[in-house]
């Protein structure tokens, strides 16, 4: 099959992980991977993003697919049920969205900026060595460093899931995939 | 001389539990699965082989190849 430019998408979703390492405000591009799909599904009723160009699906393609990290094994029936589906979006969110109480903390001066990556909701990584300061807010960086820990905990969760089942098993309870399919039913219903 | 008739083999989908990713659509050699506006796989039965590629890609494993009656 003929390749795209966007099968290679794999590589910018590689190097913004590593980037995280190095200075974490690069974590902002990765709202790119919450726009483009909600806008995607939005305007075009389409889940063209997961189906074309989610670059960590590929990266996950990849690894359990092409060198075989992956036991191939079905997933669990709850893990693909409506119920689990919607109850992780739900919890994303509601993760989500302390995660931007205690950006906006930060922002209100109400609390310090804490350089630590939070990894499965529970381990606090000190990450201090990919801070160096900025013309910004100190905001700006506390948001970096929540948003990282979103992006770095799902795909901690997409490899093991990765492993354990088929090599994009993350897709199954993406909350992305599962909001946009949402988005694509209720654009459907409409017409 | 007797010529043997092997029964056909399609692939089918379990639509409502389909998230819709297109890794099906991705494999899928003869470019028989389109999404259906971002809601489920559809396979066009007509170009289906029934080679079962999509039923071993597919994440959430709800396709099934059968044999059909002709």
């Amino acid at each position: 099959m003929k390749k795209h430019w966007y099968d290679y998408l794999w590589i910018l979703s590689l190097t913004y992980l590593v980037l995280g390492f190095f200075n974490i405000l690069f974590a902002w591009l990765g709202l790119l991977c919450f726009f483009i799909p909600l806008l995607i599904s939005v305007f075009r009723g389409t889940k063209g993003y997961c189906n074309r160009y989610c670059g960590r699906g590929q990266l996950f393609e990849l690894l359990g697919g092409r060198l075989g990290l992956s036991r191939r094994k079905d997933i669990p029936g709850w893990m693909k049920s409506k119920g689990f589906r919607y109850g992780f979006l739900i919890f994303f969110f509601v993760m989500f969205f302390q995660m931007l109480w205690n950006t906006w903390l930060v922002f209100e001066g109400a609390r310090d900026l804490r350089q630590v990556v939070t990894l499965l909701w529970t381990f606090k990584l000190p990450w201090n060595w990919a801070y160096h300061g900025t013309l910004f807010h100190d905001g700006v960086a506390q948001f970096a460093f929540g948003f990282y820990s979103v992006m770095l905990t799902s795909t901690v969760l997409g490899l093991v899931t990765m492993v354990l089942f088929k090599p994009r098993s993350w897709c199954v309870y993406c909350p992305m995939g599962t909001m946009t399919q949402l988005i694509c039913k209720a654009k459907y219903k409409e017409k | 001389m007797e010529v043997k008739k092997r029964k056909k083999r399609k692939a089918f989908v379990d639509a409502a539990a389909c998230v819709a990713c297109g890794c099906c659509v991705k494999v899928c050699p003869l470019g028989a699965i389109s999404v259906f506006r971002g809601i489920r796989a559809e396979i066009d039965q007509e170009k289906c082989v029934g080679c079962g590629k999509c039923a071993k890609e597919c994440p959430a494993s709800v396709i099934r190849v059968q044999e059909v009656g002709i």
